[in-house]
């Protein structure tokens, strides 16, 4: 792959205009590997035509995010799972 | 929460950081505030509809509804020629933040910290090191500056001002002062060296510096996930 990319702290503006929570923190595990590692880790290509963001151990991609006039497309067939850091509940 | 909102910055205020740099003062009535080390996205609209944003760390830890960037000129770019050669005090712009907390510090944490910073990457560390100041806090500070020449460094009459606790070291990649012992190259593990592994470490610069500055931590037995990391990409401008 080419050296010119970002990493998934370019995610954090265009996912938060979808997203409540922060999402760059949170942790994925990559559907290639199996890697696990923080959104903002991973390798961000883009950001036209869409944004594509690879797994920083194999490469192969997790998310990729397209934004149209009228909607987002968000693919994450690359993600087994996102882990969200949440506040624990008030006692 | 909500979702991130477009806001309204008016810019406030201009500092000259280098020949080619300059920091802009934004206000941003309603700022929902930020954590050092987090960034923008700029977006600016033509009378036509056509839009294009940028995003950029904010150099400068929480203060009200102010909201300060360092930009440098990037030649052939979109957005910040017109940043620093169009944009007049009293014109806004539209902000969308704060975003990313992956790459931030937080005061109250006592872990020593080293900064490594290679060109306008250093704009993110300044916010870390102006949050270290303003907190009172005495987790010790390390910073390392890439550059390539003695006077394409932001921020040198802040950075100049000792404070303790910190320690900078700048690199020089093609031409040094007069006088200077280390010659003019790249971040090397030596560069690197003599920093406890078990410091928290930030890493902000193009990809290639980045990526080099990280493997020599690695390297020098810098657990991986010590090291948090921001890539300016060649996209910019």
């Amino acid at each position: 792959m080419s050296i010119d990319y970002l990493d998934g702290n370019a995610l954090a503006g265009p996912l938060g205009e979808i997203f409540a929570v922060e999402v760059t923190t949170a942790v994925g595990t990559c559907a290639g590997c199996g890697a696990a590692g923080p959104v903002a880790s991973l390798h961000v290509y883009g950001p036209e035509p869409g944004l594509v963001a690879r797994c920083p151990s194999c490469e192969e991609v997790v998310l990729r995010l397209v934004r149209t006039p009228d909607a987002v497309w968000l693919d994450m067939r690359g993600a087994i799972s996102l882990r969200i850091p949440m506040p624990e509940p008030r006692t | 929460m909500r979702r991130l909102p477009w806001r309204a910055a008016k810019l406030t205020g201009i500092r000259q950081e280098t020949a080619t740099a300059r920091t802009l003062v934004f206000t941003i009535p309603g700022w929902p505030g930020h954590l050092a080390g987090q960034h923008v996205d700029v977006r600016l609209t033509a009378p036509d509809g056509y839009s294009t944003e940028r995003s950029y760390s904010v150099a400068a830890p929480e203060r009200g509804d102010r909201v300060e960037l360092t930009v440098e000129l990037v030649e052939d770019g979109e957005v910040s020629p017109y940043l620093l050669e169009v944009l007049e005090v009293g014109d806004e712009v539209e902000i969308r933040g704060p975003v990313g907390g992956w790459f931030v510090w937080r005061p109250e944490r006592a872990t020593p910290v080293l900064l490594v910073g290679g060109g306008s990457g250093v704009v993110p560390l300044m916010a870390m090191i102006r949050a270290r100041r303003a907190a009172g806090s005495s987790a010790p500070f390390r910073l390392i500056y890439s550059v390539r020449e003695p006077d394409q460094r932001f921020y040198l009459d802040e950075l100049a001002d000792p404070q303790p606790g910190l320690d900078i070291t700048y690199i020089f990649t093609r031409k040094t002062p007069d006088g200077w012992d280390r010659a003019p190259g790249r971040i090397t593990a030596a560069d690197l060296d003599g920093v406890s592994p078990g410091t928290d470490s930030y890493v902000c610069g193009p990809t290639g510096f980045v990526e080099a500055a990280a493997d020599h931590l690695i390297a020098l037995g810098h657990a991986p996930d010590r090291i948090r990391t921001e890539r300016f990409g060649p996209t910019g401008g």
